[in-house]
């Protein structure tokens, strides 16, 4: 029998070791997988790259794992938020490497690693600094800059509801970047809300089929309230 | 002559969004444009963060912050709303599946090149999010912004001095003085605020204009 479901957070991430990429979900806290993220503070990899597309809020979740010190590098779009002060202080003391990235050709780029794609060629960025040293061509009049994939060993993300196959739904806006991310790393952890029976997922609405999910964790209520945004 | 306030102009840019348009506001005070849309059309808001539809802020107390806007301040869905993830929601720009965006700028050349997410400081912590995106992608790019900064200096230039966003994107141009029409032919002046003489708008803008009024 298959079951994709971890007792804890802990568990499913003890195989996380030092210098992995991991892919975090979430657009400021909705969708940010916070009891993953704290499992991984617990569990002790260091000099991780992280994408995501902010870089913490607060002091929770990714913040948190920032303060700790634990991220060698940052590839995300939108760093600099009022309550970034974590990542802000790193930064500037030359403490974390930043790869910025616009938030476009971020999803494009893990769609692409997660499909199994060489490159992408994008027109977001093309003529500023972002794309400085960057292949170019045009199309049909239009002009593109060459991206690579994103892929990552690990992807972190926050789920509504889960079974044991690793079938997901969402909750609403939270849903960003977790369908993404799921296809794009060799081990999805998704935590959930609530772990449901096989069959209780209607075929029709499961957005993240199991076979890009890995391991399931609950830790319900799951429904966090306001924490630290602005 | 008196600038138009904020949320005159909001209320301005919101004129110009039709029926059936699919629009992104950014963030900052292209936002207000939603307070002022009017009601008997038909207008759907999408956000970068995997909403369309997307509706006002709930009242207090009633926040879902599992529902919230780019700024990532509270938001709900209208009824008929969607729910998507990041790769559709940025298909939708850079496909040009979306008709207008909105964004504010702290330059924008005679020729519709568009500065608006870093200042060019050296010690400044650069974050673009979704606006090359919004930029490349959107069928027609409106900026709203002060005609000037608070030092007095033109925001609309012959060539940006700072970063761009994105190069020749920038169709139309709201500022709490005028509208300016990007074209192949260079600026043209279509609205002035009351009291406001071509000549003194020419003054306060760093590129020629044209008459179009």
């Amino acid at each position: 029998m298959i079951d994709k479901v971890f007792e804890s957070a802990l568990d499913a991430l003890r195989d996380v070791r030092d210098g992995a990429t991991v892919m975090i979900g979430g657009f400021g806290t909705a969708g940010q997988p916070a009891e993953l993220v704290d499992a991984l503070i617990a569990q002790g990899a260091r000099d991780l790259t992280i994408i995501n597309n902010n870089a913490g809020n607060g002091e929770i979740g990714l913040a948190a794992l920032i303060k700790a010190r634990r991220v060698k590098k940052i590839v995300c779009s939108f760093p600099r938020q009022t309550d970034s002060y974590h990542f802000d202080a790193l930064y500037r003391a030359g403490a974390i490497e930043l790869e910025l990235v616009p938030q476009g050709n971020l999803a494009c780029r893990i769609e692409a690693g997660g499909s199994g794609l060489g490159a992408i060629y994008t027109p977001t960025g093309f003529g500023t600094r972002l794309a400085e040293g960057k292949e170019a061509r045009r199309f049909d009049g239009r002009d593109y800059v060459l991206e690579l994939p994103l892929r990552a060993d690990f992807a972190l993300i926050k789920a509504e509801r889960g079974d044991r196959w690793g079938n997901l739904t969402y909750r609403k806006a939270a849903r960003n970047f977790g369908p993404i991310m799921a296809r794009a790393a060799q081990c999805t952890v998704a935590q959930v809300a609530e772990v449901v029976p096989l069959g209780a997922l209607d075929p029709e609405v499961i957005v993240t089929p199991g076979i890009f999910v890995h391991r399931v964790v609950a830790v319900g209520p799951g429904r966090a309230a306001a924490q630290g945004e602005s | 002559m008196k600038p138009l306030t904020r949320n005159q102009l909001a209320a301005r840019v919101a004129r110009d969004i039709p029926e059936g348009a699919y629009v992104n506001l950014g963030i900052g005070a292209p936002t207000l444009i939603a307070n002022f849309l009017p009601r008997d059309r038909e207008i759907f808001l999408h956000s970068e963060n995997g909403i369309l539809g997307m509706g006002p802020a709930p009242p207090q107390g009633q926040e879902d912050w599992d529902l919230i806007n780019a700024g990532k301040q509270p938001v709900t869905l209208l009824t008929g709303g969607a729910y998507f993830h990041h790769g559709d929601s940025f298909a939708m720009m850079r496909g040009g599946h979306l008709d207008i965006c909105v964004l504010g700028a702290f330059q924008v050349s005679a020729s519709g090149d568009l500065a608006n997410w870093h200042t060019g400081q050296p010690d400044a912590i650069p974050a673009v999010g979704g606006a090359m995106d919004l930029a490349v992608g959107a069928r027609h790019v409106f900026v709203m912004m002060d005609h000037a900064t608070r030092q007095g200096e033109a925001k609309i230039v012959e060539r940006c001095t700072y970063p761009l966003t994105a190069a020749a994107c920038v169709d139309r141009i709201y500022t709490d003085l005028a509208v300016l029409d990007v074209t192949a032919r260079g600026l043209v002046a279509r609205e002035l605020v009351a009291g406001l003489t071509f000549e003194e708008l020419q003054r306060r803008t760093a590129a020629p204009l044209l008459r179009g009024m």
